[in-house]
């Protein structure tokens, strides 16, 4: 085993910096959330759909009054709020190095994409919790051709914005 | 979706989320520049983080429809999710596609960024906010004249 370990590592370090593990717990813990939730109640959650059902709370546009949103917007900011205690769990407590974290992607990029995402998310019924997790895992036609094209395009953007010498 | 019919709905729901993040958070997928060295193809982590999660709420799905049969807090009938396929469904894709290539952020790995101590991410959420507005409002006007 000891002969291989160079080979291998030499081989996936390219591909997998940062190694794979993290990824791999992470992902499962991922889809381990998601079927408490499934398994308990029969709900299958998805991330984006609490922008407007939160959205309910402060505006009278019809969309977002909607009965399937109203009626589970609480549950969803319960959702929401829960993802932000379980990271928090591991940046601030779990953690090997506990502290916070701050991102050096610039303001712009974060709200402009956001914008994106929070019109896209909406308009493709779903996200990468809903089509790419959820979708995906019933292995639904609809969540693996919006999973196909945002990858696609989100990987064609982030090479142009590198490209163009910005970075992060 | 249903109604909730018993006191542990919530805690579950709760749970469900804190164990999501959780997860958002080790896999780095809270970090948009985790996403963004996937994307730029200098990472291929995250194939793992949606690989792993597909895989387990696949069989989750699978057992759930197969063997089980309504969910023990709210008796709904166990389904798979499956949404009708029309055009938005790939607007709606290239849309978010390029966001995400553009800021590295998706709803679920913002929120978590927020809970590692992440506070520019409030721009990104702020904007996501301001894009499902923006969506909403124009569909409820569309759809307005159309009636």
């Amino acid at each position: 085993m000891d002969a291989f370990t160079p080979l291998l590592a030499s081989g996936l370090e390219g591909l997998f910096p940062r190694g794979i593990l993290p990824y791999l717990v992470g992902g499962v813990l991922v889809g381990l959330g998601a079927t408490i939730i499934y398994l308990s109640t029969g709900i299958i959650a998805g991330a984006s759909t609490f922008l407007e059902s939160t959205l309910s709370y402060v505006s009278g546009v019809e969309r977002f009054n909607r009965y399937k949103y109203v009626q589970s917007r609480d549950w969803r900011v319960v959702f929401t709020l829960g993802i932000i205690a379980g990271a928090a769990l591991w940046g601030f407590v779990l953690a090997p190095d506990p502290s916070a974290w701050t991102t050096d992607v610039q303001w712009w990029r974060l709200l402009g994409g956001g914008v994106l995402v929070g019109i896209g998310t909406r308009l493709g019924k779903g996200c990468t919790s809903g089509h790419g997790v959820c979708g995906v895992g019933s292995l639904s036609e609809t969540s693996l051709v919006n999973v196909a094209t945002f990858m696609a395009f989100a990987i064609g953007t982030a090479q142009l914005v590198a490209a163009l010498g910005v970075s992060p | 979706m249903s109604d909730q019919q018993s006191p542990w709905f919530m805690p579950a729901i709760f749970v469900g989320g804190l164990v999501f993040g959780l997860g958002l958070a080790i896999s780095g997928m809270a970090r948009p520049e985790v996403v963004l060295d996937f994307l730029q193809f200098d990472d291929f982590g995250l194939l793992f983080v949606m690989g792993g999660a597909a895989v387990v709420t696949g069989l989750a799905f699978f057992v759930a429809t197969t063997v089980l049969d309504r969910a023990p807090l709210t008796g709904t009938a166990y389904a798979r999710r499956v949404k009708e396929f029309d055009r938005n469904v790939v607007v709606g894709g290239v849309i978010f596609g390029v966001g995400w290539g553009l800021s590295g952020i998706c709803p679920g790995a913002a929120y978590a960024s927020v809970g590692i101590g992440n506070l520019p991410i409030l721009w990104a959420i702020a904007g996501m906010f301001l894009g499902a507005y923006a969506q909403g409002y124009v569909r409820s006007r569309l759809a307005n004249t159309a009636n």
